[in-house]
């Protein structure tokens, strides 16, 4: 191929603009948040802290309740993901591999709901809640984020997928050898599951930690903000041009889902394609 | 082993007028089916419970509550609310704000769907035509918009397009361009919430294309480049035929996101200046604040409504060839 050399010089040309343009501003957004409040709004603007400090990482953790917010999501995140990850896989389960009256409408039913804009179930789903009197409480947060971001519909129909994809013959040949049910599911199909599981419980756990609306409307004191909850109130008003605690606010909302990213990003990457193809 | 059969046979024809084995042995099986089914309901139970209560019974009373007059204050009483039949979806097909607001949000996805998905489309095939080294950098750089909270996002944002010493406006002033306050001018704010939401999920329509990339035989690159095809009549007349689906599935997704825009102004611009970014879904979420829940949830069914009648036109004006 003689157009071979420039079209791959090109293509790099255009991979390293796009690089430098989407994760310019986070490579900024860490180095500013050691600087001083002064050097960020500095004109023209540094690149390298001049005077490097953690003063903003300190300060943001004694004002705006950020501990607390921190553990918040953290326990919102894990325990959405962990539910998400046990009823969609036994459903998901039930809808590949077992018989029931009834098995299709569910199904029907549940993929659905897909569409319905979350604005949708907004309202009702705050009615219900203040009824049942969750509204400020970790139940409030928890239970409807069951039905967040991948989560859900989401994940029953990702679990059903992959599960479809498993042989038969080894659920067959349990049921030959006398195994019950849930001795089959847990014993020989969630074994073989790790795939769709380690999927579907980062995108789970990355809906529920950047869920916003929903965390806004419920958590209605300041212990029970999430991150982003208390980051976008802390950031209004007259704390807007406090830069330097902002900057240091955002890379504590960013760098653990970078982490779990980074550690995963090859199994992330084949979920997303692997939902997006099907 | 004849006599062992002949004894089985034997047995089970004695037990036969009884009529008692027959039966069992019709019945064993059904057995195992209903217990199957038990299970398999058994296993539906948990998702089906939470999914009734949080969703179904939400999209429901939500279609109920856009015909009758319920507030805020109904919260704790919702039986006791009036119907009031079509009032509210007559009340906003009159309503100035919600007119603007459909035309910002149509502004906002006629220009935002194909500008994302251009540059997705544009990345993806520079790296899947044999980029081998950094993939995992590059994957990781394209990604972290994707992955990250828009709040983080938007604290940066702020700062790039701040007027006075904010990096956009600090690099047009090196090019003796004076830069405009970005979000504070109605003309421009709306123009940088678009940027700012493709930079924000190209990365992800990136992956899709990548994928669907993959399936496309190089046989067929190949032959068409025998014919005398350049690089650009090859991807013209090859690459995107072949990722038709791929183009419906990223477009329908894309728009029903976009649709609900609601974050971008929301952290950004609060709907402003002078409304010129105040999206449905803002308005949605302003009524629900004023208390007014009959009148979000019916605004909220007329975007579910465009939604879907949006989701139909797409499949039938990108549907694959040949498929019916």
């Amino acid at each position: 191929m003689s157009a071979g050399g420039i079209g791959r010089g090109t293509d790099y040309a255009i991979l390293f603009v796009g690089l430098v343009v989407l994760a310019g501003p986070f490579v900024w957004m860490l180095l500013s948040s050691f600087k001083p409040n002064a050097e960020v709004r500095r004109t023209p603007p540094t690149w390298w802290p001049e005077r490097f400090t953690v003063d903003n990482y300190s300060e943001i953790f004694t004002r705006l309740h950020f501990p607390s917010a921190l553990f918040n999501s953290v326990v919102v995140a894990l325990a959405v993901t962990l539910g998400t990850l046990v009823i969609c896989s036994i459903f998901g389960y039930a809808l590949a591999k077992l018989d029931f009256p009834g098995k299709r409408v569910l199904f029907l039913l549940v993929m659905g709901t897909l569409m319905v804009p979350g604005m949708a179930t907004f309202i009702p789903q705050f009615v219900l809640v203040s009824n049942l009197g969750f509204v400020d409480t970790y139940a409030g947060l928890i239970l409807p984020g069951f039905f967040g971001p991948y989560a859900g519909p989401f994940g029953v129909f990702l679990m059903r997928q992959f599960i479809l994809g498993l042989p038969d013959e080894l659920i067959d040949a349990a049921r030959v050898d006398g195994a019950g049910e849930v001795r089959i599911f847990v014993r020989i199909i969630l074994p073989l599951c790790g795939p769709a599981l380690a999927t579907l419980g980062i995108l789970t756990f990355l809906g529920s930690w950047n869920n916003f609306l929903w965390p806004l409307v419920v958590a209605t004191s300041e212990e029970m903000y999430t991150l982003p909850v208390a980051l976008a109130l802390y950031s209004v008003g007259q704390n807007a041009t406090q830069y330097g605690l902002l900057l240091a606010g955002a890379v504590i909302t960013v760098l653990p889902i970078l982490a779990v990213f980074i550690v995963l990003q090859r199994r992330f990457v084949q979920g997303i394609a692997m939902t997006g193809i099907k | 082993m004849t006599a062992d059969l002949a004894g089985g046979r034997r047995r089970s024809e004695a037990a036969a007028p009884a009529g008692r084995a027959g039966r069992r042995r019709v019945w064993a099986p059904r057995s195992a089916r209903s217990r199957q089914a038990l299970v398999a309901w058994g296993f539906a139970l948990p998702f089906m419970l939470l999914f009734a209560v949080f969703m179904a019974l939400p999209v429901t009373a939500s279609f109920v509550m856009s015909f009758t007059d319920i507030r805020s204050t109904d919260a704790l009483t919702p039986w006791a609310v009036n119907l009031v039949g079509i009032k509210n979806y007559v009340r906003l097909l009159g309503d100035p704000i919600v007119r603007q607001a459909a035309l910002n949000t149509g502004y906002f996805v006629v220009v935002c769907v194909p500008l994302t998905m251009a540059c997705g489309l544009a990345a993806a095939v520079a790296l899947d035509k044999g980029v081998t080294r950094l993939r995992t950098v590059l994957r990781v750089g394209y990604y972290l918009p994707v992955v990250s909270s828009i709040v983080a996002i938007s604290v940066v944002w702020r700062f790039l397009l701040e007027p006075n010493y904010g990096i956009v406006n600090t690099a047009l002033a090196r090019l003796h361009i004076d830069g405009p306050s970005w979000l504070n001018d109605p003309a421009t704010a709306m123009p940088s919430l678009i940027v700012m939401a493709a930079w924000r999920n190209l990365g992800f329509l990136m992956v899709i294309f990548l994928a669907g990339l993959q399936t496309i035989p190089a046989e067929l690159g190949e032959a068409a480049q025998i014919d005398g095809a350049g690089p650009w009549r090859r991807f013209r007349h090859v690459t995107l035929p072949m990722l038709r689906p791929t183009l419906l599935f990223a477009a329908v997704i894309t728009g029903i996101g976009y649709l609900q825009f609601f974050e971008e102004p929301f952290v950004m611009t609060r709907g402003g200046p002078l409304d010129s970014t105040l999206s449905v879904t803002y308005v949605i979420y302003n009524q629900f604040g004023k208390g007014n829940y009959d009148y979000a949830s019916a605004i909220s069914y007329v975007l579910f409504a465009v939604i879907a009648a949006f989701t139909v036109l797409q499949f039938r004006l990108l549907r694959p060839r040949g498929l019916p």
